[in-house]
């Protein structure tokens, strides 16, 4: 009996510790010192209103935007109420079925020869937010056709756009391609 | 995407540097927490940890045997676990859910308080679809906290029982507890959590909040009827209907200070569904190299802990030794199999390794070392989906849950289980080489053995028994995304991630069942208690015991040769119990990806 009052006692007031204290004061000293990342890392358009984050992914599709990778999130590609992969096995005739499919999607635009995996396979979280730089600068003959630029104008804002290793070691160079399409419909390309 | 093999193996040393590096100072320092020594903490969380004890009337000097102490443990897990399932079935009337979820049903609200309270952190449910703010900081979070602090205190009731001679008590379980919570996890993660939030880890109350596209789109979805069946034409084929997608919903919460506990207490329960692939999550390779390091940092140092408190220290090196040789094997094995990528899909005329499941911010290092420690320790956290791996990659992860995950392992549970494999070890050279089976000075004997045999062979007898009653159920094998072999590994990683407190997933498998829910609580409950049990009558035992001198008959067990013979130990146990299982299942689907389908 005694080990059973004990048992409710710890769990309230360690609860009241680290659920309640601990959460608060992490969120407190986040509003003050991180406000930016702790609600969201947004972007904000022209009018002061979020247009994206710079973490979430989001689902370009029209030949004028730079594609980002596929996504297998429910009901809709960069779901961000559906976060996921689309587990699909390595021997899967669906998956196999989908990268083929993707493919040749890629072909249509001229684009021939091996082709990065990322942008023909989906995503662990469905929402990645970046593409290789592989990936990037081969879209920008598309990109550069559909918009009447110079290629060396696109490809020169991918450039820009190539985030490097953390501590010179850390993860892949990668470009994101939220930041690049806004970039690109900014006229930050233009003269 | 290709592979940048000097990164990665840069990360990989970097990573195996920096936890070795925490093992003696981290080790010292919970070695004085559990002792009740000053630490530098003391003046700030003593007074709150001191009236704790007045107003529960718990006595700090008071010593328990290992009966009260299991019985205590025991209780407090089933009262919290009570009070969780309360929680999750309440959600609907609770507050801080701006989102209006409704509460569990009863089967997933039981497979989940189970889950967290075990420190599985099995998800049956997706967080952003269905888990307020309430239910994820009080119920499940407030669980990331106990039940690492759980594990902790029976790891260092039973380093007590190797330590002390003739003695009845192992230490009070409400002081271990509270000490390992309050001195311990708190501080590190507070820290953490911080350090996470200045990457991008989101940490606010705030409701969800919607965005409009750049580009707005749209999607075809099943039309339905006003029963919310699909309507079908007159060929039987659903009808779609399409419908304009202008804005995308950005989920928020309290995520960094979950994210922190969460890779701390090896716990793993994700605040969203993608879990630690999620960029709200683990934004940046350094986010993701901090939680790597959060993973593995308290089982690591663990064994130093043991080994002062053991008044050996080379003896808790010895074991860590033979962790990281386990370690290093199975990073470097899933690593090539990753690299060497999935030649079915190369075919098709697509260039690097499998980034199906990946992340690119990760990099294949990043990715590769994460799959890898979560499921050397208890964490069961992802970055990558485990589903999609390559046969051989995947099988990775799934044989080191099967080992009992005693390569560092989970917090408490990892060195405990680890140290019993020393015990079967220290008994079987016995038996070949004609020595007297002692550990630290401690007489082996028949107690001993049927305990170290009950906590490691739990876990393997559950999961086949509950794995060949998921392939005769036919509502079970539904459950598989993936056909053939694919499957058996699907429903074989389901209860090995189960039953031995993981929590990760070949997340295909619909684990939302009944069948699932049910089956995968019992086999949270027997891998956790049934072992925990056994460890703590083993320490009841081996407290009582006399001290033995060392003598030219006894085994060293802090050298070189013991130290191989354990990780062979380790890996015959876990070969003899599941290569017909293995062979089934990763391996044939290897076959059939080398040989093209």
């Amino acid at each position: 009996m005694r080990e059973i009052r004990n048992s409710v006692f710890f769990f309230l007031a360690l609860a009241l510790v680290t659920g309640v204290a601990y959460p608060a004061a992490v969120t407190v000293l986040s509003q003050l010192i991180f406000p930016e990342q702790a609600n969201g890392s947004l972007i904000y358009g022209g009018a002061g209103a979020p247009v994206g984050s710079s973490l979430i992914g989001q689902p370009f599709s029209n030949a004028r935007y730079f594609w980002p990778r596929p996504s297998a999130t429910a009901d809709f590609p960069y779901n961000a109420l559906a976060s996921g992969g689309s587990n699909l096995g390595p021997t899967n005739k669906e998956l196999l079925g989908q990268v083929a499919a993707r493919r040749e999607t890629l072909r249509g635009y001229g684009i021939q020869g091996i082709v990065p995996a990322d942008l023909v396979m989906a995503s662990a979280s469905g929402l990645d937010p970046h593409i290789s730089p592989e990936a990037a600068l081969l879209q920008v003959p598309r990109i550069s056709g559909e918009r009447k630029l110079s290629e060396k104008k696109v490809r020169s804002l991918v450039l820009k756009h190539i985030e490097d290793s953390q501590l010179g070691f850390l993860g892949a160079p990668r470009v994101n391609v939220l930041k690049l399409n806004l970039a690109l419909d900014s006229g930050e390309n233009r003269d | 995407m290709h592979a940048n093999i000097i990164f990665d193996i840069s990360q990989i040393l970097a990573l195996l540097i920096g936890v070795t590096l925490l093992v003696r100072p981290l080790g010292g320092y919970m070695k004085r927490v559990y002792q009740g020594e000053g630490v530098f903490l003391g003046p700030v969380l003593g007074p709150l940890e001191g009236a704790l004890y007045r107003m529960s009337g718990v006595r700090k000097d008071e010593e328990m045997d290992w009966k009260h102490y299991a019985g205590a443990m025991l209780t407090f897990n089933l009262v919290t676990m009570a009070l969780m399932f309360a929680i999750l079935m309440l959600q609907g009337s609770l507050p801080l859910n701006p989102q209006k979820f409704p509460g569990f049903s009863w089967d997933l609200a039981l497979n989940t308080a189970v889950s967290f309270t075990t420190n599985t952190n099995w998800q049956n449910y997706s967080g952003e679809s269905a888990a307020s703010y309430f239910t994820q900081v009080m119920a499940l979070m407030v669980h990331q906290f106990l039940s690492a602090a759980t594990g902790m205190a029976i790891v260092i009731a039973f380093v007590r029982g190797l330590a002390r001679r003739t003695a009845e008590t192992l230490g009070n379980f409400w002081v271990d507890m509270t000490r390992g919570v309050l001195y311990i996890l708190l501080p590190i993660a507070f820290v953490a959590a911080l350090v996470l939030v200045s990457q991008g880890v989101i940490q606010n109350f705030s409701p969800y909040k919607s965005v409009p596209l750049i580009q707005p789109t749209s999607y075809e979805r099943p039309k339905l009827d006003a029963n919310s069946n699909p309507i079908k034409n007159a060929d039987g084929k659903p009808v779609t209907e399409t419908v304009a997608l202008q804005e995308q919903t950005l989920p928020m919460g309290p995520v960094a200070s979950l994210e922190a506990i969460k890779e701390l207490g090896t716990n793993g329960g994700g605040f969203f569904n993608a879990n630690s692939a999620h960029p709200y999550e683990n934004p940046t390779p350094l986010s993701n190299f901090l939680e790597l390091l959060l993973i593995l940092m308290i089982p690591a140092a663990l064994t130093n802990t043991f080994g002062r408190m053991a008044g050996e220290t080379r003896q808790g090196w010895a074991v860590y030794t033979a962790m990281l040789l386990l370690f290093v094997i199975a990073v470097g094995a899933l690593y090539w199999a990753e690299y060497s990528g999935n030649p079915l899909v190369q075919k098709l005329g697509v260039g690097g390794y499998s980034m199906e499941g990946k992340e690119v911010r990760f990099g294949l290092g990043g990715s590769a070392l994460f799959s890898a420690s979560t499921t050397a320790t208890s964490c069961g956290a992802v970055n990558t989906m485990h589903d999609s791996l390559t046969p051989l990659g995947g099988m990775v992860p799934m044989v080191l849950i099967l080992l009992g995950e005693v390569v560092f392992g989970g917090v408490g549970s990892g060195l405990y289980t680890m140290l019993a494999f020393v015990i079967i070890a220290v008994f079987a050279a016995g038996l070949m080489i004609g020595r007297t089976p002692e550990y630290l000075g401690k007489k082996i004997e028949v107690t001993e053995m049927w305990m170290s045999v009950i906590t490691v062979l739990t876990a393997g007898a559950v999961i086949l028994a509950l794995v060949a009653i998921a392939l005769i159920t036919p509502a079970a094998v539904r459950s598989m995304a993936n056909p053939g072999p694919h499957g058996l590994s699907e429903v074989l990683y389901a209860f090995a991630s189960q039953a031995n407190n993981n929590g990760s997933a070949f997340a295909g498998l619909n684990g939302n069942t009944l069948f699932y829910n049910l089956t995968g609580s019992l086999a949270m409950l027997l891998g956790r208690f049934a072992p925990a049990v056994s460890v703590l009558a083993m320490a009841g035992s081996l407290a009582g015991k006399k001290y033995v001198p060392p003598s030219v008959g006894t085994l060293p067990t802090d050298q070189l040769p013991f130290i191989f013979w354990l990780v062979a130990v380790v890996l015959i146990v876990g070969a003899l119990t599941f290569f017909p299982a293995l062979a089934l299942g990763p391996i044939v689907e290897h076959m059939i990806m080398q040989g093209g389908v």
